[in-house]
């Protein structure tokens, strides 16, 4: 594992290539063996907590109050405040296996590459399959292979960011790791969640999900054209969505026949517009250009 | 199974804090974990013994406390104490609930030596 980020090193490639860093930070500490009286360590000296035994038990109590994601969440930052300065909109999407989010990723791609500069970021535990079905659309790609990992994570995404120089004022789909309980947990510095449900899955799902649809600013109901054949609520369904998350926007679409994919659309150009709000190029980039 | 990834995130704290609190051993760990923050705690104290396994934790026990989640009923107009996502306000049954605690994943303490 990587002591640095928390990323399990040796397991996840990038495009293939193993993902290292130089572990050469300088730690100065000195093996400091006094104790230390400040506000994070409480020392009582001997025993667990206010157990006086002398001679007994040199163990002391040290109060941490740390998040178990800090590390996770300060790479989200990061990225999240990288985004804002590029003026991208960045967007997680998120389903079980199978859901179609690849289909609705191309379809949306070939739809919307003339109108805004678009990138992805694939995550898979395994093979470059994904990316080569991006690529031949035209967009960037660059792809994430998990390993064992069950999620993307924002370390992982942070270094995507170089190889895949996505221009400033685009659009950056980061589809992750078929799951929808782990991605849920870890931010990506995304500025939405969007969660795809197929109606082939069980309309509950919502429910026996419900981190990731509560995490989601807008669900994403695929394969309507399906729905003659099958019995789904989609009543229920969108219900169940509401309950875990009263706010969250549904949009119903079929990637394969193009229903409802305009609303969609619409959706990405109006939040994009709103992603670029107070975006300004910065000033050496204005002189390279002109 | 993020609960592997999530013990990793707390042996990083623990070997950061090995160096800066100047300990050579960890006996106990306290973990307070939300009850909406999505965590399996049989799942996490596996994986904390297999991640810890030659570590400064090595063998320490892992003591998880967990905490109740709060939400703010819009029906009610109260603050009210909710057990899961997508359940309703447990005295009228609406489902117009924002929820404002019940995801942390901390860790609060160590045993150490």
């Amino acid at each position: 594992m990587c002591t640095v980020c928390g990323c399990s090193e040796g397991e996840t490639t990038i495009e293939g290539e193993a993902h290292s860093h130089s572990h050469d930070h300088a730690h100065s500490h000195e093996e400091h063996e006094h104790h230390h009286h400040d506000d994070k360590t409480h020392d009582y000296g001997q025993g667990p907590a206010h157990a006086h035994a002398p001679g007994l038990s040199q163990s002391r109590m040290v109060q941490i109050e740390q998040d178990i994601l800090g590390k996770n969440n300060a790479y989200a930052n990061a990225n999240r405040n990288y985004f804002a300065e590029h003026g991208i909109l960045a967007l997680n999407l998120v389903s079980s296996p199978g859901s179609g989010k690849t289909t609705l990723l191309t379809k949306s791609l070939i739809d919307l590459k003339n109108d805004l500069a678009l990138s992805v970021i694939e995550g898979d535990q395994q093979t470059a399959n994904d990316a080569d079905r991006i690529r031949e659309t035209g967009v960037k790609a660059l792809q994430i292979n998990t390993g064992k990992g069950c999620h993307l994570d924002a370390h992982m995404v942070g270094h995507a960011m170089e190889p895949l120089a996505p221009e400033d004022k685009s659009v950056l789909f980061i589809e992750n790791v078929g799951n929808l309980v782990c991605p849920a947990a870890f931010d990506l510095g995304e500025a939405h969640k969007v969660a795809i449900l197929s109606v082939t899955e069980g309309e509950d799902k919502p429910l026996k999900y419900p981190d990731m649809f509560f995490a989601a600013d807008l669900m994403i109901l695929n394969k309507i054209d399906l729905l003659p054949y099958l019995n789904f609520d989609v009543e229920k369904c969108m219900s169940y969505a509401r309950r875990v998350n009263p706010g969250i926007k549904i949009i119903q679409v079929s990637a394969t026949t193009g229903e409802g994919m305009d609303t969609w659309y619409q959706w990405i150009k109006a939040t994009h517009q709103l992603a670029t709000i107070g975006y300004q190029p910065k000033l050496e980039d204005v002189a390279k250009a002109a | 199974m993020h609960e592997m990834s999530l013990c990793e995130g707390v042996l990083t704290v623990l070997e950061d804090s090995a160096k800066t609190q100047g300990f050579k051993k960890v006996k106990k760990v306290w973990l307070e974990i939300g009850v909406l923050s999505g965590v399996e705690h049989e799942a996490m104290l596996f994986s904390y013994d297999v991640v810890v396994k030659g570590s400064v934790a090595d063998g320490s026990t892992l003591e998880i406390i967990e905490l109740p989640a709060q939400a703010w009923c819009m029906q009610c107009m109260n603050e009210v104490e909710v057990t899961g996502r997508g359940e309703p306000c447990p005295s009228c049954d609406s489902y117009q609930l924002q929820i404002s605690s019940g995801d942390e994943l901390r860790i609060k303490e160590l045993e150490v030596e």
